[in-house]
């Protein structure tokens, strides 16, 4: 149970270098591998990411670059030849040394021999052209320009008070120049000499300084910056500076967002906020300590002399009390945690369900013995085996609200980092699902959010353009629907361009040029290996690389993601995932002579299915349910099954639900609700998607679990889809 | 019902022996008509046939899955997997279960054949390399021959019979297909 990120990233970067490194080795014969190199890509790819999020800037800036030409050498522009290997694998191990570096410590600058040597390697690996090297400065510069050129600027101005002391003039304090300086960070709007202490000056010395200044400055930065600006008069001038009233709303933006996992004090929060600065701090705690001499007992809540001193203002104070008084009691609530291992809940959870299989086979024994006293006796104890089962599985079920706050960080340094200014929503945080679900969806979710980011919003000129709202939203959303957990990611921003993916795949050779492909079908294509619609990569992302890998993880935790895009108005990313991968509640069905189990949550409800109520239409078959038409499979002809003797039995027509989408499965027997164990079927059948696993029975016998998703589309979209691979097999 | 529990819960053979001589012990079995061997260190249990539960859309050699105490095992049958009828189900009919190397760790496996015979030693100088033709198996599904009363037996190799990867390749064949198809 690690709980350190940085070390979690370290032991990534090691397997991911190491790949890097067979694969490099191993070059001649690898050169022609597609899959080879899209992992090398991918390797670089990977590391690049997580180091940006944690801010590691020289692992980024290298690691782009190498990846650059990885890309080229994945879209055959350049070919993997020993050299380029050698020159690589040089780059790898500079990688390996610049990520111990910046994990040690990521503010460290990079030694000169370091620096150098990357440099070189840089060179080497663009075979002596400098145009790269050229674009890349050039685009970091554009992004530095806009960063501090800044768009409009908001908000309403800063309020500065300056009181020189009468020494000022003598310790070779010049006013004005503190004034031209302030220039600088803003814009000065509004200069008042406050001039009232030389009309009271008696005698005049005209070495005295007695000036007073009101500024009223508009500016971007923040309090500390602005006071810095002051630093050299700190001793020789009273000094107070009020942020606007816009800024209060962001404090308490701030301290609201602050991590709720270490009981901060009053002034550290405050500081940590902006909205106080580390002078005002050691002013007020100065104050408060002479106060404590002067009169003994009564201190003072250093919040009330920081008021006074106009450091911070009421609501910005109110706000960090109140963020105090929950972190405490939070961490009250933590105290009454016990962390345990992972491991131990599942082996716990496994032993439950064999409990559960076991009590299945009692409870058959007991009603072919015929002892009512004895069934009377387990009826009890089924129960209470279902509940120990629902709340050993509930154990292991956590808030998702916990991944989707990770986000918040993300999108905020992205955003910044990239001149445009994104919301996050959090919605349905409090909706739970297996820890291990959890596990598989934080990486996908990461590579979804930068995706939203940087493809998704538009620049706030762009927006505005469009008539949008300069800041863009992306929305973060959860909920349970029929034994699934749906995560949405929606973003406001440009949407797929379905027609420049169209002639991206036919580019990559993806899909021939004349195909016809419907919307639904187009937009699929963006989770097909090397396919991205931006034109220019960034170091965030836009090399194609991430939506493979997103349905591919997601598919492997038997969960499935789809996308919906409208040009111009967003893009809204579903994923569905199975709430857990141990124990459901199956209904039970019987089809030939085999037993199936569909998960209950997906059950809608059953019906006799009337002879003359379904019809075949081009290869399909359709019911007619209470008026509304509805694509149903008979599982015996699906499986190819016997029938179960008496042919004439009547049928019975199931009635499920996979998100929207509605089919009937007809079987011939109903048996009922089954608690069931999800036992899985072994790597090599780990393939098959009809069947999603299976269970063993009370009697011990196997009842496969169906997949719903898989036989929902088998029913609407016909089941010949299914059966060619299997013609081709025999 | 309490019959097939016992079936499931009864004590499989054991295969005891000592260490290097256990090498060269081999277990022979029918597939049809034809005799052949597996090297015993493969080999965890043999079970009689219980229960199969077919899986559906699953190419013929997947016979199907059992519950082997609880674990649900796929069985293979062994007769399709080299090229034969599928095999009939009689009293003598068995399910080896064997070891095979998977991507994570090892993977239990079924293997059914029509019935075992007998553990065997057949020294090393009693071994010839597989034929590099006129076999009607596949050459990489042989191991070795073994001599045994101046016949020979071909003894499988069944890292490659049972080849976890091909095997999942050929099940995937489908959903490949349709992944073209849709």
């Amino acid at each position: 149970m690690s709980s350190d990120p940085i070390q979690t990233f370290l032991d990534e970067c090691g397997e991911l270098l190491a790949v890097m490194e067979d694969l490099l080795l191993n070059v001649e014969s690898n050169a022609d591998d597609p899959e080879a190199i899209n992992t090398l890509f991918r390797a670089v790819h990977t590391i690049k990411g997580s180091s940006g999020v944690f801010g590691f800037e020289h692992v980024v800036h290298f690691t782009h670059r190498v990846e650059s030409v990885m890309d080229q050498v994945r879209a055959g522009e350049r070919a993997l030849d020993a050299e380029l290997a050698a020159v690589l694998l040089d780059c790898r191990d500079h990688i390996s040394q610049l990520v111990e570096l910046a994990a040690a410590d990521p503010a460290a600058a990079l030694d000169a021999d370091l620096e150098q040597h990357g440099q070189a390697l840089l060179t080497a690996l663009d075979g002596g052209s400098p145009a790269t090297a050229a674009n890349a400065v050039t685009t970091a510069g554009v992004v530095e320009a806009t960063r501090s050129g800044g768009g409009a600027i908001e908000g309403n101005n800063w309020h500065i008070s300056l009181r020189f002391h009468a020494d000022a003039f003598r310790n070779g304090i010049d006013p004005l120049s503190f004034l031209r300086y302030l220039r600088t960070v803003g814009e000065v709007r509004d200069t008042l000499t406050v001039t009232d202490r030389i009309r009271d000056a008696q005698p005049f010395d005209p070495e005295d300084c007695l000036l007073g200044f009101e500024i009223s400055l508009q500016s971007q930065a923040n309090k500390g910056e602005i006071e810095e600006v002051f630093a050299f008069a700190q001793d020789d001038c009273e000094i107070v500076i009020v942020p606007p009233q816009s800024n209060t709303g962001e404090y308490l933006a701030l301290l609201d967002r602050m991590p709720e996992d270490e009981l901060l004090r009053l002034g550290e929060m405050l500081l940590g906020a902006g909205a106080l600065t580390q002078r005002e701090l050691d002013q007020a705690l100065a104050a408060q300590n002479t106060g404590d001499q002067g009169e003994g007992a009564a201190t003072r809540p250093l919040g009330e002399i920081l008021v006074e001193q106009n450091s911070v203002a009421q609501p910005v104070l109110d706000g960090a009390l109140q963020k105090q008084g929950k972190v405490k009691a939070k961490l009250q609530r933590d105290a009454q945690l016990i962390r345990v291992d992972a491991d131990k809940l599942g082996q716990l959870i496994n032993l439950v369900g064999e409990l559960v299989t076991a009590s299945a086979a009692t409870e058959l024994l007991a009603r072919s013995e015929g002892s009512l006293l004895l069934q009377e006796s387990l009826a009890g104890m089924n129960k209470l085996v279902s509940e120990i089962r629902d709340n050993a599985l509930t154990l292991r079920m956590v808030q998702i609200g916990e991944t989707f706050s990770r986000f918040r960080r993300v999108v905020r340094d992205l955003s910044r980092e990239l001149g445009k200014s994104i919301a996050l929503e959090i919605d349905g945080g409090e909706t739970e699902l297996d820890k291990t679900v959890v596990e598989s969806l934080s990486d996908p979710l990461m590579h979804l959010v930068r995706n939203a980011i940087d493809h998704g919003i538009e620049a706030p000129a762009v927006r505005a353009a469009a008539g949008k709202p300069e800041q863009g939203t992306i929305q973060l959303s959860a909920y349970h629907d029929s034994g699934s957990i749906v995560i949405t990611i929606t973003d406001d921003g440009g949407g797929l361009n379905l027609d420049k993916l169209r002639d991206k795949a036919v580019n990559r050779g993806l899909i021939a040029a004349d195909v016809q492909l419907s919307r639904r079908e187009l937009m699929q294509l963006i989770f097909a290996p090397g396919l991205s619609t931006k034109d220019q990569a960034t170091d965030l992302s836009g090399r194609g690389v991430g939506m493979d890998v997103v349905k591919r993880n997601i598919e492997s935790a038997r969960g499935s993601v789809e996308i919906d895009s409208e040009l111009g108005r967003g893009t809204t990313i579903t994923i569905r995932l199975p709430l857990t991968l141990a124990i459901i509640d199956g209904f039970l069905v019987g089809s030939g002579n085999e037993p199936y189990v569909v998960p209950l949550d997906n059950v809608v409800e059953c019906v006799e299915l009337q002879k003359d109520d379904w019809e075949v239409r081009s290869g399909r078959h359709y019911v007619n349910l209470r008026g509304t038409v509805l694509p149903f499979v008979r599982l015996r002809e699906l499986f190819s099954l016997a029938p179960h003797g008496n042919a004439e039995e009547r049928e019975n027509l199931v009635v499920v639900r996979h998100g929207r989408e509605l089919a009937g499965l007809v079987v011939d027997r109903l048996e009922g609700e089954l608690q069931t164990v999800i036992k899985p079927l072994g790597e090599m059948l780990a393939g098959l998607r009809v069947v999603s696993g299976a269970t063993v029975m009370g009697n011990g016998r196997i009842a496969m679990i169906l997949d719903v998703e898989e036989l929902v589309r088998a029913a609407s979209r016909g089941t010949k889809a299914l059966a060619p691979a299997l013609t081709a097999l025999q | 019902m309490s019959n097939q529990l016992q079936a499931v819960a009864k004590a499989p053979v054991p295969i005891a022996g000592e260490e290097q001589q256990e090498l060269n012990q081999f277990l022979t079995f029918h597939v049809g008509e034809e005799l052949f061997a597996i090297g015993i260190l493969d080999i965890k249990e043999i079970i009689e046939v219980v229960d199969i539960s077919p899986v559906p859309l699953t190419p013929p050699f997947v016979r199907g899955v059992i519950n082997l105490r609880g674990r649900v095992v796929p069985v293979i049958d062994l007769s399709v997997r080299l090229d034969r009828p599928a095999t009939r189900l009689t009293k003598r009919s068995c399910v080896v279960i064997v070891e095979v190397p998977g991507r994570d760790g090892r993977q239990c496996m079924g293997m059914l054949v029509d019935e075992v015979k007998e553990v065997l030693e057949i020294a090393d100088d009693a071994m010839q390399p597989a034929p590099e033709f006129g076999a009607d198996i596949r050459t990489d599904f042989i191991d070795r021959m073994g001599r045994v009363d101046e016949r020979f037996i071909v003894i499988l190799s069944i890292d490659h019979v049972l080849s976890v990867e091909e095997l999942a390749a050929l099940s995937d064949l489908q959903k490949r297909a349709r992944g073209v198809a849709a």
